[in-house]
C-alpha cells in the first residue's frame, strides 16, 4: 500500500510488546513513527525483546509502564509520552486479557478483571488523550476488538462482553469526535496465532479453525496491516467502522 | 505493487470506478475498465490515464446481460492473459418513492447493481478457481445498510450485495479467492452531485464529519483489499462514510 510516512508521528500502542500489539508496533515504527508501548511491568522486558528484533527502527520504540485498568496510571502514561515526545497522533487500544470460564464457574473477579482491562482500558486511554487530540485537531484511534465480540464464544462471556462493548464505545466516540479531525475505528481479528490463542486447549484451537472458512489462524501481521491502513492520514473519511479480519469466520 | 496483474473494474471510467481504475493502474496493474454507455468519455478517461503512463483498456458491455459479461471477460482473458481482480462497481440509480416506482424501475436497478455482480463473478470464476487465486470486491453503499427515501430499488440492490458477497466468500474460502464489500457513504461523484442542492445540504448535515467523501478515499480501500497481504480478509464489509451509518 502506498501509505504516507509516519515520520514525526507519535503513537501509543497498549499491549504493544507482543502478539498482535507487537506486530502493530513493528509496523508503525518501520514507517517512521515513534511508538510508545504502554504495558504492565513484565512488558518492559518484552518491549526490550521487541526492540532487539528491530533493525533501524529500534530506537523509535519506548516503554511506558501503566495498567490500563487504572485511570490515573493511563493519565500519567499519556502525560509522560507528551512530555517526552511532544505529541500523540495515534492511539491503538490493543491491550487485552482472557480469563476463560463458563459462566457457571466464572467468578465476579474474573468478569471484572477482563472488563476492566479490555473495555474500561480503552475508555481510560481515550479519555486521557482526547483533549490533546482535540486541541491539535488530529487523531487516529483504533480499538482492537475480536470476532468473539460479534459471535460470543463458549467460556468467554467476560471477553465477548468486553469486545462487543468496545464496538459500541468506538462508534460513540467516533460520533463525538467526527468534527474534530479525529477518527475512531475498530479492527476485529479472528483467531490469530499469538500466545493468547496458543494458550487455548488444542481442542479449542481445532474448533476455532474448523469454524473459520479458510481453515487457518491469522498471523499478527495480517491484523497489523489493517491497523496501519486505518491510522494512515489518507483514511480520514473512515470513522466508526469495524474492519473484520477473520478468514471468513463471521460475516 | 500490482505489476503483471490484471483487474476488471465495471463502471470503471466514471466516478468511484474511475478512481479505482486510476489507483490500480498507477500501482502497476493492467486495468480493463468496463462501461455501458458513453463511448467518448470512456475513451477520454482511458486516453488520459495512458498519457500518464498507466496500462488501461476500456470495454463496452452490459453487466445486466450475462452473455455480454462472458464476452467481455473472454475478451480480457484473450488480450491480457489473466484476471486477478474483479471490482463490481457498476451501478445506476432510478429514484422514486415506492408508490411511483414502476416494476421496470425496480428491475433495471436490480439487474445492473445486483445481477451485474453475479453475472461478472460467474463469468470470471472458473478462471480464478483454476488459478487458485483471485480477489473480488463488490461496491455496495451506505444505503444498503440504512435504506433511503426514494431508493427502494437501489437500497435493495446494495443490501443484496452484502448477502451475495458473503455467500461467494464462503464458497471460495478454500480456493485462494477472497470476496469483500466496500460500502461508501456519500461521495462527490456525478451521481451524488445530480442531487438538488437543498437535498444535498440535508444529506451532508446527517454525515457526522459534515462532508462528502472523495472517490480516491474509496478507491484506496478497494486497493487495500486487493493486496496480497489481505488474504485473511474475506466476507467483510469495509465502510468509508464519514461516520454516517452509526
Amino acid at each position: 500500500m502506498t501509505l504516507r510516512s509516519l515520520a514525526g508521528r507519535v503513537a501509543i500502542v497498549t499491549g504493544g510488546s507482543r502478539g498482535i500489539g507487537g506486530a502493530i508496533s513493528r509496523s508503525l515504527a518501520a514507517d517512521g513513527a515513534i511508538v510508545a508501548v504502554v504495558g504492565v511491568a513484565p512488558d518492559r522486558e518484552r518491549t526490550a525483546e521487541l526492540r532487539a528484533s528491530l533493525n533501524g527502527s529500534a530506537k523509535l520504540v519506548h516503554f511506558y509502564e501503566a495498567d490500563v485498568a487504572d485511570y490515573p496510571q493511563c493519565e500519567a502514561a499519556v502525560r509522560n509520552v507528551i512530555d517526552d515526545h511532544g505529541r500523540v497522533d495515534i492511539l491503538v487500544n490493543n491491550a487485552g486479557i482472557t480469563k476463560d470460564h463458563t459462566i457457571r464457574k466464572m467468578t465476579v473477579e474474573e468478569w471484572k478483571a477482563v472488563l476492566d482491562v479490555n473495555l474500561s482500558g480503552p475508555f481510560f486511554m481515550m479519555k486521557a488523550v482526547l483533549e490533546h487530540m482535540i486541541e491539535r485537531k488530529y487523531g487516529r484511534i483504533v480499538n482492537i476488538s475480536s470476532v468473539v465480540g460479534h459471535t460470543g464464544n463458549f467460556g468467554q462471556s467476560n471477553y465477548a462482553a468486553a469486545k462487543a462493548g468496545l464496538l459500541g464505545l468506538t462508534k460513540t466516540v467516533a460520533l463525538e469526535t467526527a468534527r474534530a479531525g479525529i477518527t475512531v475505528n475498530a479492527v476485529a481479528p479472528g483467531f490469530t496465532a499469538t500466545e493468547m490463542v496458543k494458550l487455548m486447549p488444542q481442542a479449542a484451537i481445532d474448533v476455532a479453525k474448523s469454524r473459520t472458512p479458510q481453515d487457518r489462524l491469522g498471523e499478527p501481521d495480517e491484523i497489523g496491516r489493517v491497523v496501519r491502513f486505518l491510522i494512515d492520514e489518507g483514511s480520514s473519511f473512515i470513522t466508526g467502522a469495524t474492519y473484520d479480519v477473520n478468514g471468513g469466520m463471521f460475516m | 505493487m500490482f505489476e503483471g496483474r490484471v483487474a476488471i473494474v465495471t463502471g470503471g471510467t466514471r466516478g468511484i470506478g474511475a478512481a479505482i481504475t486510476e489507483m490500480l493502474a498507477k500501482s502497476g496493474a493492467h486495468v480493463a475498465a468496463g462501461y455501458s454507455k458513453g463511448k467518448e468519455p470512456a475513451e477520454a478517461c482511458v486516453a488520459r490515464l495512458k498519457a500518464e503512463g498507466a496500462s488501461v483498456s476500456c470495454h463496452q458491455g452490459r453487466v445486466d446481460d450475462f452473455n455480454d459479461c462472458q464476452r467481455v471477460v473472454d475478451e480480457v482473458l484473450e488480450r491480457f492473459g489473466r484476471v486477478d481482480y474483479l471490482v463490481n462497481n457498476a451501478g445506476i440509480t432510478v429514484d422514486k418513492t415506492l408508490r411511483k416506482m414502476s416494476n421496470d424501475d425496480w428491475h433495471n436497478v436490480l439487474n445492473v447493481n445486483l445481477s451485474g455482480a453475479f453475472h461478472m463473478t460467474k463469468a470470471v470464476l472458473e478462471h480464478m478457481i483454476e488459478r487458485g487465486s483471485g480477489r473480488i470486491v463488490n461496491i455496495s453503499s451506505v444505503i444498503g445498510e440504512t435504506g433511503n427515501i426514494g431508493q427502494a430499488n437501489y437500497s435493495a440492490s446494495k443490501a443484496g450485495l452484502f448477502g451475495f458477497t458473503k455467500s461467494t466468500a464462503l464458497e471460495l474460502a478454500n480456493k485462494g479467492i477472497t470476496a469483500n464489500v466496500v460500502a461508501p457513504g456519500f461521495i462527490a461523484t456525478e451521481m451524488v452531485k445530480a442531487v438538488p442542492e437543498a437535498a444535498l445540504a440535508k444529506v451532508i448535515e446527517k454525515i457526522p464529519q459534515r462532508r462528502l467523501g472523495e472517490p480516491s478515499e474509496v478507491a484506496r480501500v478497494v486497493k487495500f483489499l486487493l493486496e496480497d497481504g489481505s488474504s485473511y480478509i474475506t466476507g467483510a464489509v469495509y465502510t468509508v462514510n464519514g461516520g454516517l451509518d452509526m
